[in-house]
């Protein structure tokens, strides 16, 4: 009877207790885990000789400063779009490979998955594998179950620490925060940061582990959208391994029902269910299973990845469709093309990027002035920008079909020194005398031009002059 | 009361409810995270003890840790006044003829003027200190009291043509309408016009000429080119505070003007006063 008070509204977590496994997909999942963590650990620590004014650290998030440098690349405020075209671009990859090959940034690159799985490994080194786990959990808390859970918890907050730590010197110099660190004379949100990120690590990949995935991400959600019956994915071959027994039969399927495949799910579910928005498609599954049957000789590809779409050609004996069918498709192709579009877009947009950076604002509030002698003036604001480590001059000029006059505030040159990494706001006035029709007519186009007057190189930008008529 | 199902397709059980023969699927939520809702309903009540919060008859409960977003802008405040003191010292003091000597002064002396004329001076010289009709345009290289840095300040730290600052500038042009005969005026305004190269009728002019060296000439000038001394307009170039056209040269002459600016020397600290003069100075008209 489904009487409330039989039914529990909410659930205890079930303890899961992943066994070792070896085999092709753990191999690469190590080897993952390494370049992953070691990207992350050592990218602030890379240096990169910027000259003696900027920052000598490659990958740096200058929040203070608003700067963003990446290696040879250094963003500022105003090209943010650089940054939105990253995140749409990782977007629409995110979309390629769902499609083409299911969760794979879930079983894979994902950070909590990454996390947990070095977690687990601390995990089976302190306290063994599986069903010594097991038998640790269901212990008694004596001296031993203490040691070990106090050592296993003692090494995660390490982990948990270093990552938290590693996060921070992303947003400063290193070696500096690093000393400030240590003497404990670091600004106080760097130790926030890193004890929040601490917290989350040590209990997301110690506690809640599967727990993140199932009820706290959206994405099991919205990537179930983004597969189709195309879609390679983590799946069991009922039609060849049902119906499962225990021993070998003549007439029975290849499963053994030896629950290899259960056991080493970091999520804690049977594959064999069929697909499922518990299943991060880690593929640790398949290596368990290959293992079986290389044991007792059956063909390897019980568990596999699969495509639904294969699915009634394998029950009719068939071939499955080769692999590159199933990824080259219209949908994957798309998102490939835009992907690559968008790509291509930001490449271009950072090579044809101007070395010389300036903006005109027209001084409208008065549109034009009368001067005692008739001539009529319009103000410019002019703005511009110095990315190099080097003070630079710039010199100004003007061309335009009317006669028209130039003349900065507060300077009788026509050179505009700007500071190293900075910009330089600087009013500019252009006049035209009584007798110039630019001083009567409504508008006149104009030009103006800087050019550094080191190497020489132009940029221009266009503005308009108004006259009284206007 | 209904009897317990399985659902075949999930292996779930049902919670007995069925609506229109859809049924509801028992996956019950995670423990913790009925926790986690009792924490934010923890968090909620200390955060409303901790911080400004229910609202009581004059005004809100203030917490315990006294926050108040006043008390930080403030902060703030205090802390950008402290951090810009030398600098306003320095500005108080410094010569401004020789302002544009010291660069990082100079900058700040105009943002922060720029601060100062935007609350004290736009509501008659206009935000874009472009002045109107009475009010002078700032931007232009006409001055009626001189357009150095020194005048400018001058003419900021005691106004002019006020009763409450001893050294406001101070000149009058008298109302000929009680002094000079109509035919005279209308003269004098030809010959004004004629000065700034306006369409005039000459043989009035001529007449008008005689006038203004009898009348006018002492402020004005023998050319009419004005004395910044006395306050006194040119009168041969493009710029009208008033108008230049014949019947606002009229009402000129025959009614007067008597402009007032108050003195700023009273309202601003010393400091305000010559970054004005430094905004108003780099604003293009600057001598």
């Amino acid at each position: 009877m489904n009487t409330p008070e039989q039914q529990s509204l909410y659930a205890p977590q079930e303890p899961i207790f992943p066994r070792r496994v070896s085999g092709f997909f753990r191999t690469f999942k190590w080897w993952i885990m390494a370049v992953t963590l070691g990207i992350y650990y050592l990218t602030p620590w890379i240096r990169w000789d910027r000259g003696p004014s900027l920052p000598d650290q490659a990958v740096l998030v200058d929040l203070a400063g608003r700067r963003f440098y990446f290696f040879w690349i250094e963003i500022w405020p105003h090209e943010f779009y650089f940054v939105a075209g990253l995140l749409i671009m990782a977007g629409l990859g995110l979309f390629l490979f769902t499609s083409a090959l299911g969760r794979v940034w879930c079983g894979y690159t994902c950070p909590q998955t990454v996390w947990t799985d070095l977690f687990i490994l601390v995990e089976r080194w302190i306290e063994g594998d599986r069903n010594a786990r097991v038998r640790l959990w269901n212990a008694k808390w004596d001296f031993r179950k203490c040691r070990l859970r106090l050592t296993k918890w003692v090494v995660w907050l390490l982990i948990a620490v270093a990552t938290g730590g590693a996060w921070v010197f992303y947003f400063t110099d290193a070696p500096t925060l690093a000393r400030d660190l240590i003497s404990f004379t670091a600004h106080p949100i760097a130790y926030a940061t890193i004890a929040v990120l601490t917290a989350t690590t040590f209990l997301f990949g110690g506690f809640m582990r599967e727990q993140v995935c199932i009820y706290m991400c959206p994405w099991p959600r919205i990537q179930g959208a983004m597969m189709d019956d195309d879609t390679l994915t983590v799946g069991y071959r009922d039609w060849r391994g049902e119906p499962r027994a225990k021993k070998r039969h003549e007439n029975k399927g290849d499963c053994i029902d030896c629950m290899a495949c259960v056991n080493v799910c970091p999520m804690g579910i049977d594959i064999r269910d069929g697909q499922q928005m518990e299943c991060i498609t880690c593929a640790l599954c398949i290596d368990a299973c290959d293992d079986v049957m290389d044991r007792i000789g059956k063909p390897r590809g019980l568990i596999d990845y699969l495509a639904l779409s294969d699915e009634p050609l394998e029950r009719a004996g068939q071939d499955p469709k080769p692999i590159w069918k199933h990824i080259l498709r219209p949908r994957t192709m798309l998102y490939t093309f835009l992907w690559s579009l968008i790509g291509i877009g930001l490449v271009f947009a950072l090579f044809v990027r101007a070395e010389i950076d300036l903006t005109v604002e027209a001084v409208r509030n008065p549109t034009f002035i009368t001067l005692s002698d008739g001539s009529v003036r319009n103000t410019y604001t002019m703005r511009l920008r110095n990315k190099h480590g080097e003070p630079r001059d710039f010199r100004l000029s003007l061309s335009s079909d009317a006669l028209l006059r130039i003349e900065l505030e507060g300077t009788g040159r026509n050179i505009i020194t700007v500071p190293p990494d900075s910009s330089t706001m600087q009013r500019v006035y252009v006049t035209a005398r009584p007798q110039d029709p630019a001083s009567s007519m409504a508008n006149t186009d104009l030009r103006f031009w800087v050019e550094d007057t080191e190497n020489g190189e132009r940029a221009h930008r266009d503005a308009t002059f108004n006259g009284r008529a206007n | 009361m209904s009897e317990q199902e399985i659902d075949e397709t999930t292996g779930v059980d049902t919670t007995g409810h069925t609506w229109d023969g859809i049924k509801e699927l028992n996956n019950p939520l995670p423990r913790w995270w009925l926790w986690c809702f009792y924490l934010t309903i923890i968090w909620g009540v200390g955060y409303t003890v901790a911080y400004p919060a229910w609202p009581m008859l004059t005004g809100a409960t203030s917490g315990l840790l006294g926050y108040s977003t006043r008390a930080e802008v403030a902060q703030d405040i205090d802390r950008f006044e402290t951090q810009n003191a030398a600098l306003k010292t320095a500005l108080a003091e410094v010569e401004l003829a020789s302002l544009s000597d010291n660069p990082d002064l100079q900058r700040f002396a105009v943002a922060n003027g720029a601060a100062v004329f935007r609350t004290n001076c736009s509501q008659c010289h206009g935000s874009g200190a472009a002045g109107s009709v009475g009010y002078p345009n700032l931007l232009d290289d006409d001055w009626l009291w001189g357009g150095e840095i020194d005048q400018i300040a001058h003419t900021v730290r005691h106004g002019i043509r006020n009763e409450t600052d001893n050294d406001a500038h101070w000149s009058q042009m008298p109302a000929y309408g009680d002094i000079l005969e109509d035919e005279e005026i209308a003269g004098t305004v030809e010959y004004v016009l004629s000065l700034s190269g306006g369409d005039h009728d000459a043989t009035l002019a001529q007449t008008g000429a005689v006038i203004f060296e009898e009348q006018c000439s002492a402020c004005h000038g023998e050319n009419g080119m004005g004395d910044p001394e006395q306050g006194a307009p040119n009168l041969t170039d493009a710029i009208w505070l008033y108008g230049g056209d014949r019947e606002t040269l009229l009402e000129t002459i025959t009614n007067a003007r008597f402009g007032v600016m108050p003195a700023w020397g009273s309202r601003l600290s010393a400091a305000d006063v010559n970054a004005v003069a430094a905004y108003v100075h780099g604003l293009g008209g600057g001598e």
